[in-house]
């Protein structure tokens, strides 16, 4: 019982992580916009916001507090991301590059910047960036008082998560009111299956496809400083977020493109991820584990294909990109 | 009662180009009346519609409604000044219910699908339309999607609603439905335009007849006051004189045998019905018809491209030995020794790779010449040099890519390649489409060259006074039947519009 308990609360740490960075890519894929680079946006995102909580608190000093540092990590993880997707939009949107190519080069791009600021921090610090344990408690706080918690397994499964979980929970929430009742995402839906429809409707699908990128993307990158701040505890480290945004890609499949299904997916997706530590059966291999994941999601793209719900598509002009005089 | 005029166009011309795709033309459009545009394909009647409904702006002209001069700059303005456009390619989500579809675009509404389903129920019902608010559209059929396309320009409030070929895609019965719910827009005042080439429909629907013919409007008729003879002659006009050099060749056989030949389409529908005709050599077979009568399926299935389900398909070979082709896909065609060759009408989609040059188009139909491992590159690269100089073509050199030459050279690329093949029957749809004059003559003349060789051309053609003057037979198909074989010599320019459109009226 206490192995499946820390099982699932390990699994939702690990699943916040994927969570933002698969509800980053739906926003961004439901406007027609396939961004593979999500993997870099991520490792910017944990790179920027461990510098901005790293500085934050190198100024601040002892006065640091916790909820101030966790709004400056997201803020700036957050504008790592949608700058990263800026230059992703502006190459496929505006300049109409191939999607697939700029994907990847944003990936290889965001890795090695976020190499870079881990790097530089590292070394100009003198070898070692970790903010104080302050600081460090306040990122893997929950935000839930100690009597819900200390509830046997419930309190373990529900409340004893950190503010990021919850908060991502929230997006999702939000997400799903946003494409499924308001007007604005009625549109953005539109210009992600049919941009010649929507660009007759009067729809300015230009400032919809960058909206959601950008925001897109800095939702993906809140991902990667969740990562760096609780899984890795507030540490750089260049390992742990590699495949990462590779995995939130074919989340954000298994998901159906659905917000409210990336909040189980991404848990179920992170058991998977770290079922390799908890639950080892002899002569199995961790890397069997750990391709699970990506198994699981060829069994959904096969069963949805087979089912042949238009529903359950991805948005039809996905990948296209869309010139007006070309018919 | 007096009808209002509700929009009026005045002097209305537009060019692309060097071309002249509307001149100077007059039109009138009134209240509570069906306008049919009446025309051939490419007589600019889309065009025409297009600046209509804030597609194009024209070059010169004006456009006045209730008398004042407008200016519709986008398909919005359109909306704003009652203008709305039913345009042949539907504009519409597919994942989207109809009401969704409907609200689409339209800023000052409020999301609220209950109230939008029951504006649209009660629009349905005013005018007669069947149709589900809450489907979506994908599970809609054709004429349903429709539904929705109309639906959604009255929904904006349209008083003058154009049409693009709304039958084309319909069944008989799906069209008489239409044509009620036109009626009953008619009795509540809108004006209404369709664009149509159908001469039964023209009769039976609409209260006035505007013809345009290559870009010119012609006139305009109060249709119970004409018949369809005299449509004929206003749409394709008197005979042009071309001066195509038309040799006679000796002694004509049989080469291609098409007999009882009959195409489905994916959905079902026949696109070929029992088209029997024969291809001899030396002789050029013109093919007429309005656009979509099935002369792409035609060349398609000869090709071993289209499916069949029925009828038979025979090549003969020299002492009468025939193959049967059908059911045999390109590769094995080839195998089999037929000498086919084919001008297809999507020269850089089917025809060529466009990011490719000269020699690389070349390549495509003799690399499985080559042996060994690494492709042969000398022969293709000389062919493409015989090309680039006896066709002239434009280009900077043979591995320049053919994506970027004008219209009039890729054709040159292509044609010049299929009949580089030495082809014993010689395929080609709309091969003088989008190109000038000059290029023009020189591909009729390379038809003409090939036919004296004792090749079996087939031309797919639009331009009438062309196939009359090119050809030595035509061919003329109606939807997907064949409406007569005529020689081309003694026929009529009338005749054969008759026949093109005729048709349709005898089958319903």
């Amino acid at each position: 019982m206490t192995t499946l308990v820390a099982l699932i609360v390990a699994a939702v740490t690990f699943g916040t992580v994927l969570m933002y960075g698969t509800l980053g890519e739906i926003l961004t894929e439901k406007s027609g916009n396939l961004n593979l680079g999500v993997e870099g946006i991520m490792y910017m995102g944990g790179a920027f916001g461990l510098a901005g909580a790293f500085y934050y608190e190198k100024t601040a000093g002892a006065m640091a507090s916790g909820p101030f540092a966790i709004t400056i990590a997201i803020l700036t993880a957050f504008l790592a991301g949608a700058a990263a997707s800026l230059i992703y939009s502006f190459l496929t949107i505006t300049l109409r590059t191939n999607q697939n190519v700029t994907g990847l080069a944003l990936s290889i791009f965001g890795t090695g910047v976020g190499q870079f600021v881990g790097e530089f921090m590292r070394v100009s610090e003198g070898g070692y960036v970790a903010l104080g344990n302050n600081l460090k408690n306040a990122f893997s706080a929950t935000i839930f008082p100690d009597f819900l918690v200390s509830i046997p397994v419930v309190g373990s499964i529900l409340f004893s998560h950190t503010v990021f979980f919850y908060l991502a929970i929230v997006v999702a929430i939000l997400m799903y009111i946003f494409l499924t009742k308001t007007k604005k995402g009625l549109y953005l839906t539109a210009v992600g299956e049919s941009q010649s429809t929507a660009d007759a409707a009067g729809i300015n699908i230009t400032k919809y496809k960058y909206l959601a990128t950008v925001i897109g993307g800095g939702i993906s990158a809140i991902g990667g400083m969740v990562y760096i701040m609780t899984t890795a505890g507030c540490v750089w480290n260049h390992e742990g977020l590699s495949g990462v945004g590779w995995l939130a890609v074919a989340l954000v499949i298994f998901c159906m493109w659905r917000p409210l299904n990336a909040i189980w997916g991404s848990v179920l997706f992170g058991a998977m991820m770290i079922m390799y530590l908890r639950v080892s059966l002899p002569f199995v291999p961790t890397e069997i584990y750990k391709i699970l994941p990506y198994v699981v999601t060829v069994i959904v793209l096969i069963l949805t294909s087979m089912r042949n719900s238009r529903d359950k598509q991805p948005p039809a002009s996905l990948g296209i990109n869309y010139f007006r005089e070309e018919r | 009662m007096e009808n209002k005029c509700a929009i009026e166009m005045k002097g209305i011309t537009k060019r692309f180009g060097k071309v002249v795709a509307n001149d100077s033309i007059d039109l009138s459009i009134y209240s509570g009346e069906i306008l049919a545009l009446l025309g051939e394909n490419g007589s600019g009647k889309t065009t025409l519609m297009n600046m209509l409904s804030g597609i194009y702006q024209p070059d010169e002209g004006k456009i006045f409604k209730d008398g004042q001069e407008i200016y519709i700059r986008s398909p919005r303005e359109a909306y704003q000044y009652g203008i709305g456009m039913i345009h042949q390619h539907y504009k519409l989500v597919e994942v989207f219910t109809a009401a969704q579809n409907v609200i689409l675009g339209l800023d000052d509404e409020k999301l609220d699908l209950a109230k939008t389903e029951g504006k649209v129920k009660e629009i349905a019902s005013r005018y007669g339309f069947d149709i589900d608010p809450s489907m979506k559209v994908y599970d809609m059929s054709v004429s349903q999607k429709q539904t929705v396309e109309i639906i959604k320009v009255l929904y904006r409030g349209a008083s003058i609603l154009v049409l693009d070929e709304p039958t084309a895609v319909l069944t008989p019965q799906e069209t008489q439905k239409l044509f009620r719910i036109l009626k009953n827009m008619r009795e509540d005042g809108k004006a209404i335009i369709i664009i149509t080439h159908k001469l039964n429909e023209v009769m039976e629907v609409s209260d006035k007849v505007a013809v345009l013919r290559k870009g010119r409007y012609v006139g305009t008729v109060e249709t119970r006051n004409t018949n369809p003879q005299a449509l004929t002659d206003m749409m394709v006009g008197h005979a042009v004189m071309l001066n195509i050099d038309r040799p006679k060749y000796e002694k004509p056989e049989e080469k291609l045998i098409v007999e009882h030949l009959t195409v489905l389409d994916q959905e079902g529908v026949k696109r070929l019905d029992d088209v029997s005709f024969t291809a001899k050599t030396g002789e050029i077979l013109g093919i007429a018809g309005i656009s979509g009568s099935g002369q792409k399926e035609l060349l398609e299935a000869i090709t071993g491209l289209y499916p069949i389900k029925n009828g038979s398909i025979r090549f003969v070979r020299e002492k009468g030995k025939e193959v049967e082709l059908m059911g045999l896909p390109p590769k094995r065609i080839r195998q089999e020794g037929v000498g086919m060759a084919f001008v297809p009408e999507d020269r850089l989609g089917m025809g060529l790779v466009g990011s490719m040059g000269m020699t690389g188009n070349m390549l495509l139909r003799s690399w499985r010449k080559g042996k060994g491992l690494l492709v042969e590159k000398k022969e293709p690269e000389e062919l493409a040099k015989k090309i680039w100089e006896e066709l002239e073509v434009v280009t900077p050199g043979t591995n320049y890519p053919v994506r970027r030459l004008s219209g009039g050279n890729v054709q040159k690329v292509l044609v010049g390649r299929e009949i580089a093949s030495q082809p014993e029957v010689l395929l080609t749809a709309y091969a003088v489409r989008g190109l000038d004059i000059n290029t023009s003559y020189t591909i009729y003349n390379l038809l003409t060259e090939e036919k004296m060789k004792g090749v079996a051309v087939v031309y797919v053609g639009e331009d009438l006074d062309v196939l009359l003057e090119l050809s030595d037979r035509i061919l003329v198909l109606c939807g997907g039947q064949v409406a007569g074989i005529v020689d081309a010599r003694s026929a009529t320019k009338e005749e054969i519009g008759l026949m093109m459109t005729q048709f349709v009226t005898k089958e319903e």
